[in-house]
């Protein structure tokens, strides 16, 4: 057959097609596994990291790292409204960005300046244990900030208004600028300052330039030189999770269990 | 190594850069080139993208119809750029959370296609993959240099460690906001093709 006739072109098409197909499917089906595995493996350094029980830049094995993350640390799936526990989910292969996008598991989110568009049902939070209690709370934070959604976890003292750490984990901002948010200087400004004033009011914010020592400024966090949108994203994230439409519910009961109200 | 060989391998280089002279993949070159270190494994990744892609189509070139070749190349490129992000995920899943959605965007770097349509549809496999090799290096040479002084002078470091003590850091270095935004690149590909064609003076184009 001619190598310009329809049917020899139509028929290469096809074959092209398919040879392009199973190696791209095979592809994806055999380093499935290893994707998956590398995903959760980050997921868990991510929340070591903010947790403390690994310091800023220092590397662990897989191993190591599940090793820490089973010793120490207690993934606990709960009900985002009703900040109770929630019924029927394993914490174990729980997806928080998947579930809030399936239209099932998620409700559209009041409009809120984070920018966040629908809330998942469930969130997962993390429990950092010490003598078999609760230590702290690692909680998952998103928000907009100029470029990209930011993903990261906050660390929260078991007072429930302590800062203790955190990082962002995922996003895109301008490097040098915006990006200045996986500054390990900066995000030690953090620690030891508090998210509610004394009326109960999410009151972290960041400001224009610096905000001196956790004492004297328990509510404000150094402002990101050159990056006001990503700086004011930070504030908008802090703001919408801590609040009643965030874990205000789930903090409220946590608080409750430990005996304080 | 015999002359023609070698023009194909390192003729990319200077005589016949991709974007210096062809100007060719300047959207990733402006993209990629904050940090060297993404701006390195975009390199690879294109080089490996680029090579295998040139010996596929040269070993089938004798088979594509004419009329539906162009749209046979992509497939060919847009397979192996879905299998190289699909690796780099299993194996550098740091670097591929870095470099997101570029690396997808390799299947649109003028690059890839220029060379299977010029070089690789007229030649044998085993040039075209040296045709691939060469060009893949010219690609990555003009990158790395960009990205060399984008992180210098933007962030103050070389390949994530400091080099300059950056004021968002307690030290003296005051960074340049500009190279991290992508004209900067441009900037930088701009002065670059002038010095390169100042320096050979053949490379330049008639009024």
């Amino acid at each position: 057959m001619a190598r310009d006739s329809t049917g020899y072109t139509v028929g290469f098409a096809a074959l092209v097609c398919v040879i392009c197909g199973i190696g791209v499917a095979g592809a994806a089906v055999a380093l499935k596994p290893r994707q998956e595995e590398n995903k959760i493996l980050d997921q868990q350094k991510q929340v070591l990291y903010v947790a403390g029980l690994l310091k800023p830049g220092q590397e662990a094995s897989p191993a190591e790292v599940k090793a820490l993350f089973e010793k120490n640390i207690r993934p606990e799936v709960i009900d985002l409204k009703t900040g109770t526990p929630a019924k029927g989910v394993e914490a174990k292969g729980f997806d928080q960005q998947r579930a809030a996008k399936d239209p099932a598991t998620s409700t559209p989110a009041p409009e809120n300046p984070a920018k966040v568009f629908r809330l998942p049902n469930n969130a997962l939070v993390y429990h950092v244990l010490k003598d078999g209690k609760t230590d702290m709370l690692i909680l998952p934070i998103q928000g907009y900030g100029l470029w990209s959604v930011m993903y990261g976890y906050l660390a929260l003292d078991d007072d429930t208004t302590t800062v203790e750490g955190i990082t962002f984990y995922q996003h895109g901002e301008t490097p040098g600028l915006g990006g200045e948010v996986d500054n390990p200087k900066w995000k030690a400004g953090w620690e030891g300052r508090k998210i509610y004033d004394d009326q109960g009011k999410v009151a972290l914010t960041v400001i224009k330039g610096q905000a001196g020592p956790p004492q004297a400024a328990p509510h404000r966090i150094d402002g990101l030189s050159g990056a006001t949108i990503t700086s004011n994203g930070v504030t908008n994230t802090i703001q919408f999770w801590f609040g009643p439409n965030g874990f205000g519910p789930y903090l409220k009961q946590f608080s409750q269990s430990q005996g304080r109200s | 190594m015999d002359k023609q060989t070698k023009g194909v391998l390192f003729d990319p280089l200077f005589n016949n850069n991709p974007i210096a002279l062809q100007v060719l993949g300047i959207c990733s070159a402006l993209a990629v080139t904050t940090k060297l270190e993404t701006a390195l494994v975009m390199s690879i990744a294109l080089t490996v993208v680029l090579s295998c892609s040139n010996v596929t189509i040269s070993l089938i070139r004798n088979y594509i119809p004419n009329s539906i070749r162009i749209i046979v190349q992509l497939t060919v490129i847009a397979s192996l750029v879905i299998i190289t992000d699909q690796v780099l995920k299993a194996f550098v899943y740091d670097v591929s959370k870095q470099l997101s959605v570029f690396v997808g965007l390799i299947i649109t770097n003028c690059i890839v296609m220029g060379r299977a349509e010029a070089y690789a549809m007229a030649n044998k496999p085993g040039i075209s993959f040296l045709d691939g090799i060469g060009n893949g290096l010219g690609y990555s040479m003009v990158l790395l240099g960009i990205g060399f002084f984008r992180e210098l002078f933007g962030s103050g470091k070389v390949f994530g460690v400091e080099i300059m003590s950056t004021t968002n850091d307690g030290g003296w270095y005051f960074t340049n906001g500009l190279m991290l935004m992508p004209p900067s690149a441009f900037f930088l590909i701009g002065i670059m093709i002038w010095i390169l064609r100042t320096a050979k003076p053949a490379q330049i184009e008639k009024e």
